[in-house]
């Protein structure tokens, strides 16, 4: 048998780190960067670091972490969530339930057995009923705490709930096509509902109080926050790293072919036969879940959890991260929520000296957000690649070389198909 | 030859105005059909009711053997049933390689778990690379879509086509933007997926529809004016009043 095709060549199989050189970047830097906190901490190294910013820096890299989904599903497959924190917080709700039924459940149990009568098991649930819900006026335990006692379980909640709701949300949101900025006001609607069905004290987890104590972590209490704060750090740097290469693998691709193209122009996807609706809702739901895990373990870190955390801010604040960061990047997305929630916790916890114009004192934690906002417009406007375009000047990636005209010519003179009706010529 | 896709009594209104009124229409599975009209006849939204862009407001439209309605379905359900489609305006995906583009229109599963655990296969680029070069893109397989010329992203949205593999193309006016010879070229093309699928090609170019040598439906006003071979219906008063004599 003869080819005609003398020059068929195999299919290009290179490997996944070949094709993709900067997940191998970004985790050589994530190492480092672990390693180098590790050796600086109060636990473990020379306690350079304090344990309150080991802290910091653990949450940091959750915040990275979420927002390398909000690229995924924003900055790749166009779909401007602004709701994905709400499920960071869902994340968060889900462990905090345990963390605190549990601390409670040892405090009430050795209070309890120093009576002289051995407290039965209901005397205990109650205890720790009354303990938890006092603030808001019960000691009952709502519905939704019926796993709190199973650590699997919640952690099994981590993963369901947000991911259930994503499903179904964005079902009914992609099934009836809402897309585009209606699909945005939709997510912050959704968030807004939960931030303010949170904050009321029947919602049965504890109101505007929220959950706290969550820094203690039941059955460590013998570690010490030191060491917890690096085992958090490293569990945060592990999450990071490996919801990186599972984003840099989903992006890369046939996959990332193909939301890329939903982005670009999701009708055509359609033609070309490709679902568009289930490609969505994959992506969003996938996000969502993965956002929640990096609430699971920030909230730890932060030590309490309250239905502010959801509200709808939070939300956009993440879009603007990643916008700062660069859309279209993961690593754009992890620099820019670095870059910004660490100068925003540096300027609005007093680090930025003030600044006394003579007439009138610039007070940073006053001015931040304004700074924030025009610099988020700035980059908008003007740089829209974010940080991680500085990255294009060490890899020479550049815009299309164009030769040719871009048409269109005599014979195809509609902006878009079927549009704008014209009148005959 | 068996019929492939039918429509019957089909029509359909934009904000009053009839763009399409009482259509039908018959292809068989091979052949090769052009379509030609004046600008506004109907023949984009024609293309549009088939592939399930414009739901009609009235009439049929029957798909395959089994006769199974396409208005019941969505465009990907459509398009996976083997109808692909050239878009009058050029529209590929301007920010990824020829290759992408051509990899994403390639024949395979296409749910989004096929899609994730997808493996190149050396069947895969094969075909890519013989579809380059049947559409003169392989020293441009790795450049960004958005970098062609107009006639090559007319070529490279053929490629995507006959990467498809579909049972029915329609095609929007191809030729548009290409040279003498690329048009031929294009003919040549059009004329070898006929000889095992149902073509339907718009066109204005008359020479271009000579070329094809076959059976020619005039559009007009949303519905067809003439059938026949080109002389024929170039000889009819009425197409010669509406098309031609302009
Ligand atoms: N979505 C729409 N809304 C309103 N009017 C439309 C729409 N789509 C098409 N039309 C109108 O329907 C008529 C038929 O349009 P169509 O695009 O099908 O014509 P055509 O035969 O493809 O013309 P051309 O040769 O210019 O491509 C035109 O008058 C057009 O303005
Ligand atoms: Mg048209």
């Amino acid at each position: 048998m003869t080819f005609t095709a003398t020059n068929a060549r195999p299919a290009p199989r290179r490997s996944f780190i070949a094709q993709n050189p900067s997940v191998l970047w970004f985790l050589l830097a994530l190492a480092v960067f672990t390693l180098g906190v590790t050796l600086l901490s109060e636990a473990t190294g020379t306690g350079f670091l304090s344990t309150s910013f080991v802290k910091t820096l653990g949450k940091t890299l959750c915040l990275c972490l979420v927002a390398i989904a909000m690229d995924v599903v924003w900055g790749y497959c166009g779909i401007l969530s602004l709701g994905h924190m709400a499920f960071f917080g869902i994340g968060g709700y889900a462990i905090g339930m345990w963390l605190m039924y549990a601390r409670t459940e040892i405090i009430v149990t050795r209070s309890l057995m120093a009576a002289p009568i051995p407290p039965t098991e209901q005397e205990i649930v109650d205890s720790i009923g009354t303990q938890i819900f006092g603030v808001v006026g019960s000691s009952e335990f709502p519905l939704i705490w019926s796993f709190a006692d199973s650590l699997f379980l919640q952690l099994l909640m981590v993963i369901a709930v947000p991911g259930l709701l994503a499903l179904v949300f964005g079902w009914l949101a992609f099934r009836s096509r809402v897309t585009g900025v209606y699909l945005s006001i939709l997510t912050q609607a959704m968030t807004l509902a939960l931030s303010l069905y949170l904050f009321q004290n029947d919602s049965g987890l504890r109101g505007n109080n929220g959950l706290s104590g969550l820094q203690n972590i039941p059955g460590l209490e013998e570690m010490g926050q030191a060491t917890l704060s690096i085992v958090f750090f490293w569990a945060s740097a592990l999450a990071l790293g490996m919801g990186y290469v599972m984003f840099a693998w989903v992006v890369s691709g046939k996959m990332g072919s193909v939301i890329r193209g939903i982005r670009d122009n999701e009708a055509r996807v359609r033609f070309l036969g490709y679902p568009v609706e289930r490609f969505k809702l994959f992506v969003f739901t996938l996000t969502a879940v993965v956002a929640a895990i990096a609430g699971a373990l920030y909230y730890p870190q932060a030590g309490i959890i309250n239905p502010a955390e959801i509200a709808p801010i939070a939300s956009i604040y993440l879009a603007v991260w990643v916008a700062i960061g660069g859309r279209g990047r993961l690593y754009g997305a992890a620099i820019g929520a670095a870059f910004v929630s660490l100068l925003s916790s540096w300027f609005t916890g007093g680090g930025a000296p003030d600044i006394n114009l003579g007439f009138y004192r610039i007070q940073w934690t006053d001015w931040w957000l304004i700074l924030l906002g025009l610099s988020f417009v700035a980059v908008t406007l003007f740089a829209p690649k974010g940080i991680g375009g500085l990255f294009d000047l060490l890899s020479h990636r550049h815009a299309p070389d164009r030769v040719g005209d871009y048409g269109p010519d005599k014979g195809a003179l509609r902006a878009e198909e079927g549009s704008e009706p014209e009148e005959a010529k | 030859m068996s019929t492939l896709l039918e429509l019957s009594g089909v029509s359909v209104s934009f904000d009053g105005f009839k763009a399409i009124n009482n259509l039908s229409f018959q292809i068989g599975e091979p052949e090769m059909r052009a379509i030609i009209g004046p600008n506004g006849a109907g023949k984009t939204t024609f293309m549009d009711i088939i592939t399930g862009k414009t739901r009609p407001d009235e009439g049929r439209v029957l798909w395959g053997e089994k006769g199974v309605s396409l208005l019941s379905m969505s465009e990907s359900q459509i398009a996976q049933a083997g109808i692909g489609r050239k878009f009058q305006k050029p529209t590929v995906f301007e920010a990824q390689t020829v290759r992408e583009n051509l990899a994403m229109a390639l024949k395979n599963k296409r749910g989004p778990f096929d899609v994730l655990f997808y493996r190149k296969s050396a069947e895969g680029a094969a075909r890519i690379d013989a579809i380059a070069e049947e559409i003169g893109l392989t020293s441009d397989l790795a450049r960004p879509a958005g970098e062609l010329s107009h006639g090559q992203k007319q070529w490279l949205e053929i490629g995507m086509l006959l990467a498809q593999d579909p049972r029915l193309l329609l095609v929007d006016e191809p030729a548009a933007g290409m040279t003498p010879s690329e048009r031929e070229h294009t003919t040549d093309l059009l004329k070898r997926a006929a000889q095992t699928r149902a073509v339907v090609v718009v066109e204005h170019d008359m020479e271009f529809v000579r070329r094809l040598d076959c059976k020619v439906t005039v559009l007009h006003e949303g519905s067809v004016l003439a059938e026949g071979r080109l002389d024929h219906v170039t000889q009819n008063k009425d197409v010669i009043d509406v098309y031609l004599g302009r």
